[in-house]
């Protein structure tokens, strides 16, 4: 298959960049959107030119460390799929694909594709963990009986992955599904009670800080999230933290 | 964990607390008023008079007063509150993408709020002009009770096509406005909930479509019988 790739370039973060188009043949329908990507570099290497640097690790769509807003989509066109589980066959021969990378101003380029997602780990490091005693009497989680379906839901949002295509897609590059994913998977558990009023605040507190924009309810970052986290945990993000708010003490 | 709140005011989620909570009040304001208007059907000099009878009422019983002015914050608080939001998330992305397909994960109505915000404040101001201002500050006529002559003022006033082409389209901005924002406000505020939010976003898409509709029958009619004509 022959396709016309218009891909952002971009030196470095203070650069200025710009789309540059890149004809390449010989792509297999059986390749994945990063393999495609694998075989472009081989070639620029081939003819001297710079590779293009994009973001990937694990490759089996579990790590979150891929990325691309792809023909006007975060991770393409596909849905409940990482860039690295798209495949080439969900195009055709003589298309023109955009590459480009998450746009928000809480995550910089770094280099060509590849944006700074650390503002994640920040908000992460604001509340998203339980503090449990480690010193030879660990209990066992099992101990404290959980409803399955507080399980199940609270398991859900833990299988966000915080690649960012919500923030990519949203129009105002809210965190909101993000963040409300880390915090629910905790404040849906027993475990997550001690510290829950403290995390929703401080969570949020770091996510506006970040920098990213506000939620209009737009139901975008559901739509393209690749693990198909649900609005329910922002509105359960949006209660928390009003009753957070309220009650308190500082 | 230090805790870092800044309460209900300043957060992001608290901006849209606000948003939510005036935006909803204006909702029960629309309700009101629509019923107000639904006395425009009667015509003739009875229709006039209960209508001017109605208009005095409006502005002069003290409840409904304390209401007029808690519409007009609520105007004023969804206005800057809905400025001060666009101009953050337009701050949120400095750099937009070459192409970007919106269209495929979101509704029209969500992604142009605020520009249907801003038709619906424009119109506002219109409409306030209009009818709110020429009532408390303009010079108008009594009617046989003695009372400002609205109703007179009204129904002349969508006598006119353009007058009624320029309400006719801002309602249905609002109506747009309203089809995302009416039920989008339960989700701000937390109300999620399997049981119940598949009836509220049916009440609020009925709500949002339905109380323009209203507004709009009572332009028409205004306009086809011309009952100032005719008295």
């Amino acid at each position: 298959m022959d396709l016309t790739l218009k891909i952002w370039r971009q030196n470095g973060p203070q650069e200025k960049g710009e789309m540059k188009t890149y004809p390449i043949s010989g792509v297999e329908e059986d390749m994945s959107f990063l393999e495609m990507l694998d075989y472009l570099n081989d070639q620029l290497i081939n003819e001297g030119i710079e590779p293009v640097v994009f973001d990937h690790d694990c490759r089996e769509g579990i790590c979150g460390m891929c990325s691309l807003f792809i023909n006007g989509e975060a991770h393409g066109p596909g849905r409940k799929v990482t860039t690295c589980q798209l495949h080439m066959r969900e195009f055709k021969s003589g298309d023109t694909v955009y590459i480009e990378p998450f746009r928000a101003k809480a995550f910089p380029i770094i280099k060509d594709l590849m944006v700074d997602r650390t503002a994640f780990d920040r908000i992460q490091r604001a509340g998203g963990y339980i503090s449990v005693n480690t010193s030879g009497n660990t209990i066992d989680a099992n101990a404290i009986p959980v409803p399955k379906e507080d399980a199940d839901r609270a398991f859900d949002a833990a299988t966000c992955i915080g690649c960012g295509a919500c923030v990519a897609t949203c129009k105002n590059s809210s965190a909101m599904l993000f963040a409300s994913a880390k915090i629910s998977q905790f404040s849906l558990l027993p475990q997550g009670q001690p510290e829950a009023k403290e995390r929703v605040l401080n969570m949020v507190h770091q996510m506006d800080l970040e920098g990213f924009g506000n939620c209009t309810n737009t139901g975008a970052c559901e739509v393209e999230c690749p693990k198909g986290i649900s609005l329910e945990n922002i509105a359960r993000m949006n209660r928390d933290y009003l009753f957070a708010s309220l009650s308190s003490n500082k | 964990m230090a805790t870092s709140s800044k309460g209900l005011f300043g957060s992001s989620l608290a901006r849209k607390y606000w948003m939510a909570v005036s935006g909803l009040f204006l909702c029960t304001f629309l309700v009101g008023h629509l019923l107000g208007n639904f006395q425009l059907f009667v015509s003739g000099e009875e229709g006039k008079l209960a209508f001017n009878e109605y208009g005095h009422f409006m502005t002069t019983f003290p409840l409904v007063k304390i209401l007029s002015y808690v519409t007009y914050l609520s105007v004023l608080l969804h206005t800057v509150d809905g400025i001060l939001l666009a101009l953050q998330n337009r701050a949120a992305r400095p750099v937009g993408y070459v192409k970007e397909k919106q269209s495929v994960n979101a509704s029209w109505a969500s992604r142009k709020m605020a520009l249907l915000g801003t038709l619906t404040l424009f119109f506002i101001i219109v409409h306030m002009k209009s009818f709110w201002y020429e009532m408390h500050f303009g010079s108008l006529g009594t009617d046989a009770n003695g009372n400002k002559d609205l109703w007179t003022l009204t129904v002349t006033a969508f006598e006119q096509w353009w007058y009624v082409a320029f309400y006719v389209v801002a309602i249905t901005g609002l109506a747009f406005h309203l089809s995302h924002g009416a039920q989008s406000a339960f989700q701000t505020l937390g109300i999620n909930h399997p049981k119940y939010t598949p009836i509220i976003q049916k009440t609020m898409t009925a709500f949002a479509w339905l109380i323009p509709a209203g507004f709009v029958a009572v332009a028409v009619f205004l306009f086809v019988v011309q009952p100032g004509q005719n008295l």
